[in-house]
């Protein structure tokens, strides 16, 4: 990195006020409408990715621990399943109005646990789950009308096991709809961002939802596991990679619990020569740097037609370079924190692999922060369908360039990955946009756009990237004996 | 600035190099080829609808362009045409400026205003808002343009633009007074010495609707009253009747009529309606050799926004980026809080970049704006809020 | 001539893949007797490689078929009936034989998986409207949510029920767009091979059913494990090998049916039509005709 000609409009820091939240020293597990400590009493320490520093200590969740959350949401389901629609949906519209009264600290609180920039918490995650929540809640009486015959049954008891990307966006998909349907919740959230959803179960406390009806369970693999291969759990639903998906799929081989499956994804975003240009690069932005890439329907794969690769290169690469990476709390920080040391690690290692394979490597120029855990936006070019960064989920900031002659050609290297969650088409041609939308093999279809996310709009993938839908009508299916 | 900001932004990045040759680094107008001129290349070369004996001979040298190095053409053309533009096979004929106007990428507008809000999100606090006070003061064209002006309104106007905070020296003055032509005389005397700038507006301002003769005796007029710069609005019949050649033409005879005054083109991008358009009449624009692209009079219902703004510093960006000729933008109409003003200011740096952010490069066509800039201003030195009890009212 | 000296003519039962009519690649078939214990037929036993030409052939016709309009589909799909019903009398026997009903019920049996395709021939052209739509997502967006075919799907079809039940899971798959590879009943086998004449005089494309038959249990678990399977139909597995199956095909993830009681006489319903459907939500942007949507 060279030295850059200092910018006169150098902008001051402007940092989010922390004290909007207070976070206690520890936290117990939620079970059954009250804050418990482990049965075995163990804890773990929950850290800012911006500072190493620790925010808090959990408890951790272990077997005893599901036995006893899992009796809890079964105890409470009779009563919850046979309240009318109307009344789970009250329960539901007090939740999203207290996320939305509280939003400021728990955007705050959220970019403290997972790293990323508070402009996204505050202006993107936050508001979509009060969304989320307000749209489920007017589906409760409503469920005759949802395509699904008449009177559908809620299932039962729901475990489900959630991602530390969007910690408390991810609970909102899980819980909104399961409750709106009549089922029961046991929720664990990930180990590296368990504040949020304890948070959560105070807004349930504030909101007087009935006791065991959310059970929030903070802790690791193993807590998920037993949660999901409990016997008295009828639907499981998992946020997470496709490893993990795979084996919960194969431990509920022959139960008769219902699954449903949000996993990895490699996502395509198809540029053509004709696209709008300047909103093509904000959209391979926004589509690959957005939580720093940790997004598994990330636009993580550039197909650009090879007569525009130089014009479009030139034109992301200035783009990255006003990227302004470092303190999350800053409401002018455009890329924060990597949520953990592991995922660096994981990170650092693929793109080393892609260096090694041959891919050319360009990062933007940012001094990275001494503490926590950083990486720059980054770019490969030269990359081919058969690189490792081409093909393997990195959940970070990396974003691989390939090109494509013809229009054909850029659908058979999109649909060319065990994935199919997400893609993006730019072009300026209306059937062009309908003719590729339609032979992509993927769930989520952005045209002329990218990442964006709607309570309304189902949300899941094709192929190894899951099953089942969230958001919207199609969400309800998977909380329903339909 | 352009070769060493080329320089810059290529450190480190293999894939940037290959496209910042030496030669295209030091190269100027003489043998540049515009990249989008490049990509149609096969449009704009084709051979023009011959109108006199001119267009013949660029027919000649697109073809000699074609054979050898385009370095030779452009060398013709300078000779055949009186003004060298590295633009000259593209504007060789009605069809070819309107293919390469129409070549130009497309605008999507949801993004655009997207990209737009998002950076009007930058929290611009304590020092930065400071120099962005300051700075947003010094690109103030402070603007009267009414029927009901006169001597008195313009001296007032001038008094303030030289000392627009009489308790505060330091304050800086603005980048100019814009009036009628009429009104350049009186404004030249009332800003003597200073440093700001007359600037007028000119051709038939602002609907624009008179012959080319009347448009260019206005702007001689004006000039020749002392006006440092011009603010033309073009031909917007012309313009969305798919007549781009006439807007170009009259663009180029009002800037030669202008002589050493530098010249504002005005797009009055609320009747132009469409992004694509605005892109477009940003070309024509550059290419027809504005010093400055102004996005409103002030006397339609839409005038500056974000989006269009910032979609026309996309343009300059782009065209110094292909010519190394570096233009102005004004947005002009409806700025109205310091709020406002440094939204647009983060959308210079963050767009065309900080070499922009300069009264050289941007401007604010405004008057109510000033009065908040000096509130906030105020607020910023004293730490209290202020009152327009505190600001002159001119 | 009367029937007591004319020596009649045995049919040779072979396998459907990509439009044809191979023998098994094994080289080998079994018996086939009736619900009483007499000999019927020699069926092919197929072998993991009979499957992998079946994916094969199912895979190379997939983009044929879910590319084909639905209403093309829901004519074909009609044909299919309209074939069945000149053949009744052969699968009333066929039924009749391998599930030892009388010849009425058997009769009735037919006539309900005849109209069974022409319940689902009407479902191609709609399914779409039913389970597809709008959004209204908050924001400048045009949003829209559409049914896609999952792909190629394998089906175990139901023991018992061989031919109506057969039909009640093989229709859906194919109505929407998917391609199947079918595991006909092991031991009742024959109106599944009789079937495979039928789709291929009814313009339905070759490979988009296949019908293997042999030990369920040997073609179903290359299936269940084969990469290039999307989903899987587990109707007539018991409840050991549904459980192996769907571990095998927890390695791509496939979309799995279990088994489950199901009367195939009662009205199905859309139950059968959806879970191989993948949805897929495409936004584009809307917004405002012109710049002047965005004063602030």
């Amino acid at each position: 990195m060279t030295s850059r000609k200092p910018n006169p409009f150098e902008y001051a820091p402007a940092p989010e006020s922390r004290a909007v939240v207070d976070i206690a020293p520890s936290y117990g597990l939620f079970i059954d409408g009250e804050f418990t400590e482990a049965a075995d009493g163990k804890v773990f320490k929950t850290v800012s990715p911006s500072t190493e520093e620790v925010l808090s200590e959990v408890a951790r969740a272990g077997e005893a621990d599901v036995e006893r959350a899992v009796k809890a949401a079964r105890k409470a389901f009779d009563k919850w399943s046979a309240l009318p629609g109307a009344e789970r949906g009250k329960y539901l519209f007090r939740i999203a109005r207290i996320i939305q009264e509280r939003s400021r600290e728990l955007a705050v609180l959220e970019t403290l646990d997972n790293g990323k920039p508070i402009k996204e918490t505050r202006d993107a995650d936050l508001p979509l789950v009060a969304a989320h929540f307000f749209y489920y809640a007017g589906w409760a009486d409503k469920l005759d009308h949802a395509g699904y015959g008449p009177n559908p049954q809620p299932l039962g008891v729901a475990g489900q096991v959630i991602p530390w990307n969007f910690p408390l966006l991810m609970l909102a998909w899980k819980i909104a709809p399961a409750l709106a349907t009549g089922n029961t919740v046991v929720l664990k959230p990930a180990e590296t961002t368990p504040l949020s959803a304890l948070f959560f179960a105070d807004i349930c406390r504030q909101a007087g939802l009935p006791k065991g009806v959310v059970n929030i369970l903070p802790g690791y693999g193993d807590a998920g596991a037993a949660l999901t291969a409990h016997p008295d759990v009828n639907k499981v639903a998992f946020t997470g990679s496709t490893a993990v998906g795979k084996q919960i799929a194969r431990a509920l081989a022959g139960t008769d619990k219902k699954l449903t499956l949000e996993l990895g994804g490699k996502g395509a975003n198809i540029v053509f020569d004709d696209a709008p240009i300047d909103q093509a690069v904000e959209g391979i932005v926004g589509g690959i740097f957005f939580n720093q890439g940790q997004v598994c329907c990330a636009g993580s794969r550039l197909l650009v037609q090879e007569s525009i690769q130089d014009e479009l290169l030139d034109s992301l690469k200035r783009r990255l370079s006003t990227l302004r990476l470092g303190d999350p709390l800053d409401k002018n920080t455009d890329i924060g924190a990597i949520n953990s040391a592991e995922q660096l690690a994981r990170i650092t290692a693929l793109v080393d692999t892609g260096e090694a394979e041959g891919a050319e490597r360009w990062s933007a120029p940012c001094e990275l922060p001494s503490t926590g855990y950083w990486f720059a936006p980054t770019l490969f070019t030269g990359v081919t369908q058969a690189h490792t960064v081409a093909r393997d989920e990195i959940f970070g900031p990396v974003l691989s360039v390939l090109t494509f002659r013809t229009p054909d050609e850029a659908v058979a290297k999109a649909n060319n990955t065990p994935y199919g969650l997400s893609a993006g088409i730019w072009t300026e041609k209306g059937s062009r946009i309908l003719a590729v939308a339609n032979k992509l093999r993927a769930g989520v279809i952005w045209s002329n756009t990218f990442n964006k996310f709607d309570p309304t709009s189902p949300f899941g993938g094709y192929k190894e990237s899951g099953f089942g839908r969230e958001g919207g009508r199609h969400g309800l299916e998977a909380y329903l004996d339909v | 600035m352009f070769h060493r900001r080329q320089e810059e932004s290529s450190t480190g990045a293999k894939g940037c190099e290959r496209n910042v040759t030496p030669e295209r680094k030091l190269c100027g107008a003489e043998d540049f080829t515009s990249r989008y001129a490049r990509r149609y290349a096969p449009l704009v070369t084709m051979p023009p609808v011959p109108k006199s004996d001119k267009p013949a001979k660029a027919e000649k040298a697109a073809k000699v362009d074609k054979a050898d190095k385009k370095v030779k053409s452009v060398k013709t053309e300078s000779a055949a045409t009186p003004a060298k533009s590295p633009f000259a096979d593209v504007t060789a004929s009605d069809a070819t400026l309107r293919r390469f106007l129409h070549g130009l990428p497309g605008v999507d507008t949801v993004g655009l205003e997207a990209r737009a809000a998002a950076l009007g999100t930058r929290s611009i606090k304590t020092t930065a808002k400071a120099y962005a006070i300051d700075l947003a003061i010094s690109m103030i064209d402070l603007t009267t343009l009414e029927g009901a002006d006169t001597a008195g309104k313009v001296h007032a106007l001038g008094a303030k633009a030289v000392h627009p905070d009489p308790t505060d020296r330091g304050t800086p003055t603005t980048a100019a007074v814009c009036v009628y032509p009429d009104m350049v005389a009186t404004a030249k005397a009332a800003v003597a010495g200073s440093g700001v700038k007359v600037a007028s507006v000119a051709t038939a301002f602002p609907a624009g609707r008179a012959a080319l003769g009347v448009k260019l005796a206005d702007t001689k007029d004006a000039v020749a009253a002392g006006a440092d710069e011009i603010d033309m609005v073009i031909d917007r019949g012309a313009f969305l009747s798919g007549d781009y050649m006439k807007v170009y033409e009259e663009i180029r005879a009002v800037k030669e009529a202008a002589g050493p005054a530098r010249l504002k083109v005005i797009f009055e991008t609320g009747e132009l309606s469409t992004y694509d358009n605005i892109r477009r009449a940003s070309w024509i624009g550059m290419i027809a050799g504005a010093d400055f692209i102004k996005t409103s009079t002030g006397k339609v219902g839409v005038n500056a926004t974000p989006a269009n703004t910032l979609l026309m510093l996309e343009a300059v960006r782009d065209f110094r980026a292909q010519t190394g000729v570096q233009i102005g933008v004004k947005p002009a109409g409806g700025i109205r809080s310091t709020k406002d003003a440094i939204k647009f200011l983060v959308l210079v740096n963050e767009t065309a970049g900080p070499d922009w952010l300069d009264n050289h490069w941007f401007r604010f066509g405004a008057s109510s704006l000033l009065n908040d800039l000096l509130m906030q201003r105020q607020k910023l030195a004293t730490g209290r809020y202020s009152g327009p009890d505190y600001v002159t009212v001119d | 001539m009367s029937d007591a000296t004319r020596l009649s003519v045995f049919k040779t039962y072979k396998l459907y893949v990509g439009g044809k009519f191979p023998r098994s690649e094994s080289g080998r078939v079994y018996e086939v007797n009736d619900a009483k214990g007499n000999w019927l037929a020699n069926a092919p036993l197929s072998s993991r490689k009979d499957a992998r030409d079946a994916v094969v052939a199912a895979r190379k016709a997939f983009g044929g078929w879910a590319g084909a309009t639905a209403y093309l589909r829901g004519q074909i799909l009609y044909r299919v009936a309209e074939m069945l019903e000149g053949r009744r009398d052969q699968f009333v026997r066929e039924v009749q034989d391998a599930e030892g009903l009388s010849k009425a019920k058997a009769g009735a049996v037919v006539d309900a998986a005849i109209d069974r395709w022409v319940w689902y021939a009407g479902w191609t052209d709609k399914i779409a409207q039913i389970v597809g739509g709008g959004n209204p997502v908050a924001g400048p967006y045009f949003n829209l949510s559409s049914p896609e075919p999952t792909g190629v799907v394998t089906i175990v079809a139901p023991q018992e029920s061989s031919f109506l039940g057969l039909v009640s899971v093989l229709a859906p798959v194919i109505a929407t767009g998917n391609t199947a590879v079918v595991i006909a009943s092991e031991d009742r086998p024959l109106p599944a091979l009789s079937l495979a004449e039928v789709l291929a005089t009814s313009d339905v494309p070759g490979g988009v059913v296949n019908i293997l038959s042999g030990r369920t249990a040997e073609i179903a678990t290359p299936l269940a494990a084969h990469q290039d399977v999307n989903a899987i139909d587990l109707a007539g597995a018991d409840e050991q090998l549904a459980k192996e199956l769907e571990v095998a095909a927890a390695d791509n993830l496939k979309r799995v049916l279990r088994p489950q009681a199901v009367d195939w006489v009662a009205d199905p319903g859309t139950s059968r039509l959806t879970p191989f459907l993948e949805t897929k939500t495409v936004w584009h942007p809307t917004g405002s005709l012109g710049s002047g949507g965005s004063s602030y």
